[in-house]
Order: C-alpha cells, then structure tokens, then sequence
C-alpha cells in the first residue's frame, strides 16, 4: 500500500496538524451542580509523531479524543485540523476503539469498507482498497470470516484496517489494547511500531489514549500526562530514546519511574490529604475499594522485600495491577493516615504498621477509628444516628445530601462505599431492605 | 494477471455473467419448486380475494374436506399480508418514536395501552369503515379480516422495534456517527440488523397469537351485517352452528398442519439466516438448523439470480446524502424546554378534549348506573382472571420445575408447549361448550376456564426455561447442605425462577383478558352460554350492534388491564429485577 503521497514527513506547516486551544467540557449534573471533565486543555500535535495522552480513568481523556474526532462538541474552546475548526465528525481522522466495534452482522470485508461506503466510493475501488488494508495488517485469508469467529487481536487488526483505509491524516486510538490479553497485546503494539517504522501506514501522526505507562513510553514520542478532577494536561514529557525501546534498559525503567512519580505529584495549593478526591468535607467523592485491597495492600507492603516502603512500579509489575486498580487503593490508605502516597513511593504510615500487626479484632477498632475521624462522611453519619432518639437514619436522606453536590451515580458510589467500610469496622450498621443506617448491632 | 482480480470481477459484475456454475444442481430443483408453487398459490389467493362480494352468496362456505385446503391457503394468505402491513407500519412509527422525542411522547404511551386494548373490540368499528371503502367486493371484507389480524401484531412488533433503536450499542453508535453514514445507510447497516433477532422472535409470536383472532374475525358478524370469508374460521363457525364434532376435528388438523408447513418453509429458514445479527460476540453452541436454509445455501443457481438482487441492495444503500452532523440542537436549553412544555400542554388538552367528548357520548346514550354497572362487570371477569391465574400458577409451576430441572425432559416438553400456547384454544371451546350442556353445569364457574385454557401454557413454558436456566452450582449447593422441601421451594427455586414466573403470568393474564370475550359467551348450535362479566357484555353489545356499549366496555377493560399491569406486574418486574436477578 502505497504511503499517501500528499504528506510528506518534512513538509514545513503553518499550522500544526491538530491544534487543540483551550477545551474546556461540563457535564451538567444536578439541579445546581456541574462536574467540569476538562478545563482549559491546549495542545499540538505535529506531523511524523506518536503523541499519547496518559492519565487515569475517568479523567476525560476519551472525552477529549471525541472532541477532536468532532463525536462531541466542547462547552468552550476550539479544535483546529490544519487550520480548519472542527465542527462536525472530521474526515481527516479515523478512530480505533478499546472494545473494537465492529459490526457483527457484517464480515471482515464489508467491516472494513464501511468508511468508503460511507463516502459514496463505487464498489470496486472499495474492494480495491479494502483488501488492500486487509493484506496490509495481516488478515490475508480472513476477507468473508464474521467477527465472531474472530479472536480479540483480530478484531482489533480489523478495526485498524477500517481506520487506514479511509487514508486519514491522524489516527486516534482510544485506549486500544487494553481490551487484550498481555501477549496478543504486545505483538499488535510491535506490528503497529513496525508499520509506523516502515512508513507503510498513509497516516502523518497518531495520538493515542491510555493508561498503561510502559505501553507509553514503549511507543511515544511526547506523553502528555492528565490529571483528573478536572481533567488537566500537568506535564508533558518527550521520550528520545530510539526505537527499537528495550523495556529493561536502564533510561527506560528511568522514565517510567520518573512518570509514576509525576502522577503522584500533589498539585500545588491543594491540601495534601484530600486533594487526590474530587470534592471536599462530606462531598468527597469517594473509590470503592474493598477493605480485604486496602488490608492486603498493606500487608503486601509491610513485608518482604519493601519493609514498608515500596516503589511503585515493582510493586505494580509484582501485584499485576495497572495505575487504574493500584491508584485509588493507596489514595484510600492515604485518606485514612495508614500510609503515604507520594513521588512514586508508597509508605506505611505508623498506624498502618500496627494495623498489619494486629488481629481481626484490634483491626477493626483501629479501622473505624480512623473511618470515622478521617472520612468527614462517615463521621457525619455516625453523629446524626447519635443525635437521634431511635438511633436509625434512612440512607436516602444521606443521597440526597450528597445528590446536591455530585451526580446520582457518584453519590451512590461514595455512599456504598462508606457502607462498606463502615460494615468492616462495625462502625455502624445498613439494613440493605430498609435502607437504613442503625447504630444497633444487626440480629 | 492476479487470479483474485479475475474472480473478483467475475463476482462483481452487476449480473454476475461469470461462466462459472450456471449448470444447476438438484438443490436448485427443490427450491425452483418451492417458489413456483409459492407465487402459483399466491396469485390464485390474490384473484379469489378480488372477486365481488355475490360469489360469497352463489358459493358459500361449506364442510366439504374437499375445500378445506383452499381454505387453509386463503387464511394464511391473510395473515402474512397482516405480518407485511405490520412491518411496515413498524418501520414506520417505530423509527419515527425513537428518533423524535416529541413523537416518542405520544406514540410510546399508545402503543402501550393499544397492547392491553382487547383486539376484538376494534373489529365493529373497522369492519364497517372497510366495507364501505370497497363496496360490492370482496375485498372490504377481507381488508377488515387483515386489519383484525394487523391489531394482534403491529403493536408488539413496533414496541419491539422502538426499544432495540434505544438500545443501540454505544460504540457502534459512535462508529457510525464518526464514518459520517448517512441516516439512510445507517438505518440499514447499523439499525435493522441490530433490531432484526427482536423482531423476527417477535413477528413469530404475533403470527402464533394472531390465530385466535383469525377464528374470530373471518366469520363478521357484526349488527346486521354478516359475512363469511372463505378461511378455516369461517369453516369453524359453521362447524359449531351445525353442532358438527367431525369436522371441527378436522379444522383443528388442517391448522396444526398449516402451522407446520409455514413454520418449517417460511419461518425456520428466516431464524437460521438472521442468526448472525444476533449481538453476542461468541459463536452460540446451539445454532438454528432448517433444512431449507441448507437446500438454498447449496443452490448454485440460486445465487446467480441473487447477486442482480444484491447489487440492486447495494445501490439502493447508497442513495443517501453523506451525513454524521453534530447531534443536539444548537438552540440554548430553554428554547428546547419552551418548546417541549408546549408540546405536552398541546397533548394534554389533546387528550382531556376527547375525554370529554367520549365521556359526553356515553353519558347521553346511556346513564350513569350503566357505567357503574359495567365497571362492576368488569370487577367480575378481573376476580376470575386472578383466580383462574392463581389455580393455573399452583397447577403448572410444580410441574414446570419439576420438567425443567430435567434436561432430557425439558427438551421434549418445552417445543411442546410453546405449541400449545400458540394454538388458538378458541377451537376447542365447542367442546367444553357441549359437555357444559349436557351436564347442566353453571356457565358462570364452567366458562371460566376457558379464559384460561390457551394462556396458562405461556406459564410453564416460561417456568421451564425459568428451571433450566437455574445455575447448577446452587443447585448442587442445595444438594450438599441437604435442604428439604420446606425450605429448598421458598428459598432455592421459587426465588430463582421468579422472573421468569412474572413473565409468563403477565403475559396470560394479557391474553386472558383478550380471551374473555370470546370466552364468557359461548355457543354450540343454537345453545348459547352466558357468563356475567365484562366480556360477555362486549361480546353482546358487538352482536346488536350497539356502539355506544361497545366503546364503554372496551374502555372499561382498557382501563382495568393498564390498571392491573402498572399496579401489579410493574412492581412485580421491579421486585424481580432488584433482588432476584441471577446475574
């Protein structure tokens, strides 16, 4: 397949290929409160370049990448492609999903001609360029076979055949092998590499969502790192190292550390404990995270080879557990004093260390001590059954308390888990029938 | 020369002119049969059905065997122009529900009620309206046949078809908007695909329960006019009017074996082809035979003459201006909201006016003791629908159980009795009809199991799959801690199949409703049974003529089935998705 021959590598721009100028998104959630997704990102993203946007979940990173695909329209600010604003779906990129989405009623072929024939190509052109795609990614062979037939790498080989056979100048991928096994994942990333090396892909530049790390700095040139609540762009890193990246090379491991330890950077003003949880008193929206995490965590941590202080990404690499999984659990053990989570390093807070040395009872004890003195929810919930004669509280009154600062779906979440909690340390009770909070021990 | 590009064109030619394979196999034999006989039958119905209205008089339905079979075809021929008309109307208001909100507000609460509506009740009003569209032919008649039959269907079907376009899959949501497919192509290749496992189960089950109304609505009788169209109901009407077992026999014969032949030429093959629309990404373990799929898929010829037809297919698709524009108005949300409160206030007054009007009709043509009256009637038939519901509940769930958590046992029964609950019980009436008789029986308690007698079958239908669907691992967890009776039905299965439960008695008692006119009065020659109740009351206000009574009965009924499924069924649903879902 013959690369497109109206980019050339060094061609001299006036403006960049995908300028992005202070996006901002709202998401209108309640009555009186908004959740602001993004606020003010700006970047640039130039030819002959693999850019990726790393950052948690839930930070509006594919937000984002919709908004440059022109899929959604910004509360502020505007995306230029070569100059032009974005005002509707832009053909000049084309978009690999995390789930892949391919349509299942049609085969490998027509999956993949579906752009063209969108664009009102005659049919035999379509072919043409379809199969063409089709042999370029290495699906020779599978042109009449359905999706599920199919194995998730092919799937995906199938998605980015759809996208390039469009011929788009940027390709977007939102989080794209993260639907896939580590070993099928690895030798797609590898192909794609090797495609890009080759210059046989008719793109000028990618940009790419995720929340791997390694997988960043395996393949990027500039990591963009978001933070979230609100989604900010915090740090922008350039990765020189040449390819092929050897992942146990000592500049890689380097990098990769030096960004674990960007993430868990506090942003400045903030006050140190809370500030990794949108919201503040009781309007802190909170993770759930089992108590049995928050517990092996530290055990894990208070034992060999860390003694109480582990660096992030070992202890990663060992637990199997990506930035998404580990994050929140040690932001929970920092919220409650047990340890402290910060330049890439977590640390076992002395409380955290009598915990681990304790048994199930003294545990408990120590637990809703901390529960009700550091979760200002919690604590609220306990004085108000105090207050009361019959010492019940229906759980509702609570949802709409925190239904006026957060969304439906997040005061759920922060509510199921101080319940959780509080069910742990026998803090106090829930009847899941009634919906009731009780400070009586349930018969 | 690339041998691909060879083979390629030969396929893409838009005629496919390839030289390759016009030899036919013996494939093509049996199906070139099956399509000429298909059209023959088909032309013949169409010319019958055109004939004036006085061939019905020179030759009327008799119980000669000899005809039964023409009458087999002229029934079915109605009935899948109903299914067509169906389609289209779902097409239709389907996607105009579920693409504009402001027409969502109106014809989703509709075709809600439309479904608890007894479908009979339509048939006065229709009858009249078509005959006078069509004077002196025979196809008013047959129109008012088709359109009975079109009420038992189109609601389920365009209910269906609107909520598979609500539950759109997001990412290929996102992935057409995002290749820019116009909404012409999108509706083909994104929409009708995702929808088409829904409403090909759906079109099955209308067609199914479509025979009840078949019997009913070929042999009108409606005031002064009567007309019998040519159709295994009229051949049953006249069985019953000349007390002849034989031949209702026989209609029961000819039914079972038109439902086969349809099922297997028509419906089965269908199944089989549209098992790749079905949404889940892992091949079934369980695919869906038919052996004409097979025979058609080996046809060479066939697909010779199919690829003009996909060509045609894909020009068609691509008749479309490019499109993908931003969605959401561009207007500021109060605009939006301005405009939607005014919509409302319109259908308020919309519907409070024809309230009125309907409540100022009946209040002069009858009294108010009359409305009370019947909404007393309507109390009745309702205690009998509960009762009736709860005996059939007692009887088949224990069976059902019993049958489902037996695997060998489940896969006899369960085909058996879904056959059962599609089977019109309204052929076997005449029977019970003349044991009633000569036993001197009380119509008021006797008739009453009438209601019932098609509709519990959805119950152990829904109970066996309910049964066989309970994850082995409680089962077995059951096992080792020993739970005897007393404890393993409350806690173990009852809970388990409860939502399956809640489907099957909602939807019998959906059909028991519909039964109880054609149930509370029943006649075998010139013996006519009377219950008291609601239907009765329809069903002798339809005879008279009386359109006034009509309309006040089948309101009365709406209102009692709406009723009864927002207070009763909804919170069942809820209950069940709560806390007994199994996932």
């Amino acid at each position: 397949m013959e690369p497109a021959t109206d980019v050339a590598p060094s061609v001299r721009r006036s403006a960049p290929l995908v300028a992005v100028e202070g996006v901002s998104q709202v998401y209108r959630t309640g009555a009186t409160s908004d959740a602001l997704v993004l606020e003010g990102v700006s970047l640039v993203l130039n030819d002959n370049e693999i850019v990726a946007l790393l950052g948690r979940s839930g930070c509006g990173k594919s937000t984002l990448l919709r908004i440059i695909a022109g899929l959604m329209r910004p509360t502020s600010g505007a995306v230029r492609i070569d100059g032009v604003a974005v005002e509707a779906p832009a053909s000049q990129v084309a978009m690999v999903f995390q789930s892949f989405a391919l349509f299942p009623w049609l085969t490998v072929l027509e999956n993949v001609e579906i752009g063209l024939e969108a664009k009102g190509i005659p049919a035999p052109e379509r072919h043409k360029r379809a199969l063409a795609a089709i042999d370029l990614i290495g699906l020779d062979g599978y042109e009449s076979a359905y999706p599920k037939e199919l194995s998730g790498g092919m799937r995906q080989r199938v998605g980015l055949a759809r996208a390039l056979v469009v011929h788009p100048k940027v390709l977007l991928m939102d989080e794209p092998f993260s639907a896939l096994d580590v070993l099928t994942a690895e030798t797609l990333r590898t192909d794609l590499l090797d495609l890009w090396c080759e210059g046989r892909m008719p793109i000028s530049s990618i940009l790419m969502v995720t929340h791997n790390i390694e997988e960043a700095v395996l393949m990027c040139d500039r990591i963009l790192v978001f933070s979230s609540h609100p989604g900010r762009i915090v740090t922008e890193i350039k990765v020189d190292l040449p390819q092929p990246r050897n992942r146990l090379r000592p500049d890689f491991r380097q990098l990769v550390d030096d960004i674990y330890a960007r993430m868990t950077e506090r942003a400045p003003g903030k006050s140190p404990r809370e500030g990794l949880f949108a919201g503040t008193g009781i309007a802190m929206v909170l993770p759930r995270v089992s108590p049995n995490l928050l517990a092996g965590l530290m055990e894990t941590v208070a034992a060999e080879p860390y003694h109480g202080r582990a660096d992030l990404p070992p202890l990663a690499a060992s637990l199997q557990l990506e930035v998404d999984d580990l994050f929140p659990i040690a932001e929970v053990l920092q919220l409650l004093r047990f340890a402290d989570f910060e330049g890439g390093d977590i640390q076992l807070a002395e409380a955290g260390r009598r915990f681990v040395q304790a048994g199930p009872d003294a545990r408990k004890k120590l637990f809703a001590q901390h529960l009700l003195t550091y979760v200002p929810l919690a604590g609220h919930i306990k004085r108000v059954l105090e207050e009361r004669a019959s010492r019940h509280a229906p759980a509702s009154r609570f949802h709409d308390e925190l239904e006026d600062h957060m969304s439906g779906e997040l005061a759920e979440q922060t509510l199921r888990a101080v319940i959780s909690w509080a069910r742990y340390g026998e803090a106090f009770a829930y009847d899941e029938q009634a919906g009731l909070f009780s400070l009586d021990n349930p018969t | 020369m690339d041998i691909r590009a060879v083979t390629h064109t030969a396929r893409t030619w838009p005629l496919g002119l390839g030289l390759r394979g016009l030899v036919p196999n013996s494939y093509d034999l049996v199906v070139f049969v099956l399509i000429a006989g298909g059209f023959a039958a088909l032309a013949h119905a169409a010319r019958e059905m055109g004939e004036p209205l006085a061939v019905l008089d020179v030759t009327p339905v008799t119980l000669d065997p000899a005809h039964l079979p023409e009458y087999a075809l002229r029934t079915t021929t109605r009935m899948f122009a109903a299914v067509l008309a169906s389609l289209l109307f779902t097409l239709t208001v389907g996607t105009w529900a579920a693409k504009s909100r402001r027409a969502e507000l109106v014809i989703v609460p509709a075709l809600d009620i439309l479904q608890s509506v007894p479908v009979l009740g339509f048939l006065t009003f229709t009858v009249a309206f078509f005959m006078r569209l069509f004077p002196g032919s025979q196809l008013g008649a047959e129109c008012a046949a088709i359109f009975a039959i079109f009420t038992a269907q189109a609601w389920n079907m365009a209910f269906s078809f609107y909520q598979s376009l609500r539950t759109l899959p997001g990412d290929l949501d996102e992935v057409s908007r995002h290749f820019q497919l116009s909404p012409w192509l999108r509706f083909w290749r994104l929409e009708v695909p995702f929808a088409a496992p829904g409403l090909i189960w759906n079109t099955m089950m209308s067609m199914s329960g479509s025979w009840f109304f078949v019997v009913a609505s070929e042999a009108i009788t409606v005031g002064n006019t009567t007309v019998m169209l040519p159709g295994i109901g009229s051949w049953l009407a006249a069985a019953i009017a000349a007390k002849d077992i034989a031949s209702v026999a026989l209609a029961v014969a000819a039914m079972a074996v038109t439902i086969l032949a349809y099922d297997q030429l028509i419906f089965r093959p269908i199944v089989a082809w549209a098992d790749k629309f079905r949404f889940e990404q892992t091949a079934a373990q369980h695919r869906p035979q038919s052996w004409v799929y097979d025979v058609v898929r080996r046809a060479r010829l066939i697909k010779k003459i199919s690829q003009p037809v996909e060509w045609a297919a894909a020009r068609l698709r691509s008749l479309s201006r490019r499109g993908g524009g931003w969605r959401g108005p561009s207007l500021p949300p109060y605009a939006g909201k301005l405009a939607d409160a005014c919509w409302r206030a319109a259908i308020v007054v919309g519907i409070g006016y024809a309230l009125w009007q309907a409540a100022q009709y009946v209040r002069l043509t009858l009294g108010r003791e009359e409305v009370v009256a019947v909404f007393g009637l309507g109390a009745v038939t309702l205690v009998r629908v509960v009762v009736l519901i709860a005996i059939a509940s007692l009887v088949w769930v224990p069976i059902g159980v019993w049958i489902g958590l037996r695997p060998w046992a489940a896969q006899r029964v369960q085909p058996l009795a879904q056959f059962l609950a599609a089977f019109p019980a309204n052929v076997l009436f005449p029977v019970i009809v003349v044991l009633i008789v000569s036993w001197h029986l009380d119509p008021n308690i006797w008739l009453s199991p009438l209601m019932v007698l098609g509709t519990q079958w959805y119950i152990l239908f829904n109970v066996i799959a309910g049964a066989s669907a309970f994850p082995t691992d409680l089962r077995e967890a059951s096992a080792l801690y020993r739970l005897r009776p007393p404890q393993w039905w409350p806690k173990v299965i009852l809970p388990g199949i409860f939502p399956y439960y809640v489907t099957g008695a909602l939807t019998a008692s959906g059909g028991s409703w519909n039964a109880s006119i054609v149930a509370e009065v029943a006649s075998w020659g010139d013996t006519k049974l009377e219950a008291t109740g609601l239907g009765a009351y329809i069903a002798e206000a339809t005879e008279r003529g009386d359109y006034a009574r009509v309309v006040l009965g089948i309101v009365v009924m709406s209102i009692y089935v709406v009723a009864f499924n927002r207070l009763l069924w909804g919170r069942l649903y809820r209950l069940a998705e709560r806390r007994f879902r199994l996932v």
